[in-house]
């Protein structure tokens, strides 16, 4: 028998059953839109992630208070000591101390309740130095950042984010306006732009004041001196690595410290966040495709089930077959390749669906999906491969039908 | 004379049900000769059947020979059973058994699939085959639009196509009415004249009448074998 011929006659079994045929192949159809659109999530999230921590800037140190070092079991408190201070910050600006970093910028932040006429919103007042646009990376939508001369005078001067800017005025044009926190009145002297989400903090939903303004008005804290995180802009990403040993080594210094090993604070790279970042995402997503590959082999399963009913279905057209000549590899071939071109026409038809999905889902969910090419190709490939190993048992038990019971059969 | 076509020496077939058993051919001798047309008649249960299924290469002997075309297929396995079908037999069922799903053309051609011919001459020996049943118009009409006497045409058409040494006619004219059946057996009878060697399964005498030679099979065994018209 001719390859050709054997295509012909499986491609007319199965277009003589539409209905059925499409129902067999709506089971991998919607495996593999399931797979295109899991990968395609998490790749999508990482990358998301990737970009939101480049932004940040890959020659940032975070110096946290605490220490996130358990290897002795006994310390934690990571991120909730009050271990660093404004004194720190002030010394870790100094050239001489940390020749290379360029900026540094802590930050104190209080959630706080921003009035203004009927409007009120609470949001992260952050108190900082004129640094942090630098060191942040951040840049101004409207007005400009409060000047070294407020800062050194503790202005009543803020800077919101554009999120809180609308949520308060509506609009993000308030430069001039007054916000009240706490019964003071606050001049909004600019508007930060978008900058996005990290994790679950937005970036946009924020406001900045002078720190002294933070330490001396705002900070119900009672600690004056303590500062939540500081922020070590490396003069480049080269020296990032000396930059760190330079920082950790003048705040053991500073807090009388003799071995690192006692820090009483973190210094982190972002490179290591995104490296967490990345490798929990790689979880999820091995998690999300272990699901959709159940969801294949659901669809895998169907396609067996409607191959053995077709074969008890056409048992009589199968022994017609074998009295006219056709041997059993003859049979076997055909139920494989119906098997086949089943999982192959829902294989592209998931493509197609996933790739829609993927098109449409992202402004709608607002997150990013990343369409692969390689798991493209990979899907169909697989979707065949489904058609072929749960078309096996089908097959072979339609080639082994005897042909007189088959041609008796009614 | 020339060599047999068929030649069956002490055929048997003996079918296990369980513990039963159950002899369905007790020792059949039989030879057909080329050009020759016969019907093999007997009651239902007599084992006309399975000899049939024998003659027809779709089952295999017990005990026995069979030798087909001068090939002794009675120990052959099952892919070279499935050839000797292809090639040497040409099947008429009662049923008539044309996929519905193929044109009267397309259900022709099958055999020739099988035998790996290439669609041009295929299409080109299918059509001769169908035009030999007077059926040269109808090529491109599915099996349900065609009545019970075409349909059983382009059967025979089929189990002309690929040119067998036997046609192999199992109560072909079982489900059609006088006038089909006349016309189906007419057919037969063109074909005997042409030099085609027939073989006729039937349970009618009126039928087997038109045969050369009648086998009478009871009871698994040929009763007064090969005497002619049997009444």
């Amino acid at each position: 028998m001719r390859p050709a011929d054997l295509l012909a006659s499986s491609w007319r079994a199965i277009r003589s059953h539409k209905m059925r045929s499409a129902l067999t192949m709506l089971g991998i159809v919607v495996g593999i839109a399931s797979v295109v659109l899991t990968v395609g999530l998490g790749l999508g999230t990482q990358k998301d992630v990737s970009e939101q921590i480049a932004a940040l800037g890959s020659d940032l140190l975070i110096v946290s208070p605490g220490s996130s070092t358990d290897e002795s079991g006994m310390r934690g408190g990571f991120g909730s000591g009050e271990t660093l201070t404004l004194t720190d910050a002030d010394a870790l600006a100094s050239e001489i101390a940390v020749p290379d970093a360029s900026d540094v910028a802590a930050e104190k932040t209080a959630s706080l309740s921003l009035e203004y006429g009927e409007s009120n919103w609470t949001t992260d007042v952050t108190g900082t130095s004129t640094s942090w646009t630098e060191v942040r990376s951040r840049d101004l939508l409207y007005g400009s950042f409060f000047t070294e001369e407020e800062a050194t005078a503790g202005a009543s001067v803020i800077v919101l984010g554009a999120e809180t800017a609308q949520e308060l005025f509506g609009t993000t044009s308030v430069v001039g306006q007054d916000v009240t926190i706490d019964g003071e009145a606050y001049e909004i002297v600019g508007v930060l732009a978008e900058a996005g989400s990290s994790g679950e903090t937005s970036l946009d939903d924020m406001a900045v004041v002078p720190m002294t303004t933070m330490v001396e008005g705002l900070d119900a804290s009672g600690n004056s001196e303590s500062v939540d995180t500081i922020y070590v802009k490396a003069a480049s990403s080269d020296v990032l690595s000396a930059a760190s040993q330079e920082t950790t080594g003048l705040l053991l210094n500073l807090h009388g410290l003799a071995s690192a090993d006692d820090a009483d604070f973190t210094v982190e790279v972002q490179d290591s966040l995104l490296d967490a970042a990345t490798s929990v995402y790689e979880k999820l997503t091995v998690l999300l495709t272990g699901i959709a590959a159940l969801a294949l082999l659901v669809g895998g399963i169907g396609v067996m089930n409607i191959m053995l009913v077709s074969v008890t279905e056409r048992t009589r057209e199968i022994g017609l077959r074998k009295a006219l000549g056709a041997a059993p590899a003859h049979i076997r071939n055909q139920f494989l390749i119906e098997a086949m071109i089943l999982g192959l026409s829902g294989g592209a038809v998931g493509v197609i669906l996933g790739v829609g999905l993927a098109l449409a889902l992202p402004s709608v969910l607002g997150s990013t999906i990343v369409i692969s090419g390689l798991a493209l190709v990979v899907s169909v490939v697989v979707a065949v491969g489904i058609g072929a190993v749960f078309g096996v048992y089908p097959a072979a038990r339609a080639a082994r039908l005897a042909p007189i019971d088959a041609l008796r059969d009614q | 004379m020339s060599a047999p076509v068929i030649e069956l020496t002490g055929a048997r077939k003996t079918y296990h049900t369980g513990d039963i058993e159950f002899e369905a051919l007790r020792g059949i001798d039989c030879r057909i000769f080329p050009g020759e047309y016969v019907a093999i008649v007997g009651p239902s249960g007599s084992g006309k059947s399975t000899l049939m299924n024998i003659l027809g290469c779709l089952d295999v002997l017990t005990s026995g020979s069979y030798v087909l075309a001068g090939e002794d297929v009675s120990r052959m396995d099952e892919v070279a059973l499935a050839s000797a079908r292809n090639r040497r037999i040409g099947f008429v069922f009662q049923q008539f058994h044309l996929l519905s799903s193929l044109t009267a053309l397309g259900n022709v051609e099958l055999p020739l699939i099988y035998a790996g011919v290439a669609p041009a001459e295929r299409r080109e020996r299918a059509m001769v085959a169908l035009q030999r049943v007077g059926l040269g118009d109808k090529s491109r009409n599915h099996p349900g639009q065609l009545s019970g006497g075409q349909q059983q045409r382009v059967a025979i058409a089929r189990a002309l196509v690929t040119e067998p040494a036997i046609v192999l006619a199992d109560e072909p004219t079982g489900n059609l009415d006088s006038h089909s059946t006349r016309d189906v057996l007419g057919m037969l009878d063109e074909l005997h004249a042409e030099g085609s060697t027939i073989v006729l399964i039937t349970h009618e005498s009126d039928v087997a009448a038109r045969a050369g030679t009648v086998y009478n099979v009871t009871d698994g065994q040929f009763v007064g074998a090969g005497t002619g018209i049997a009444k």
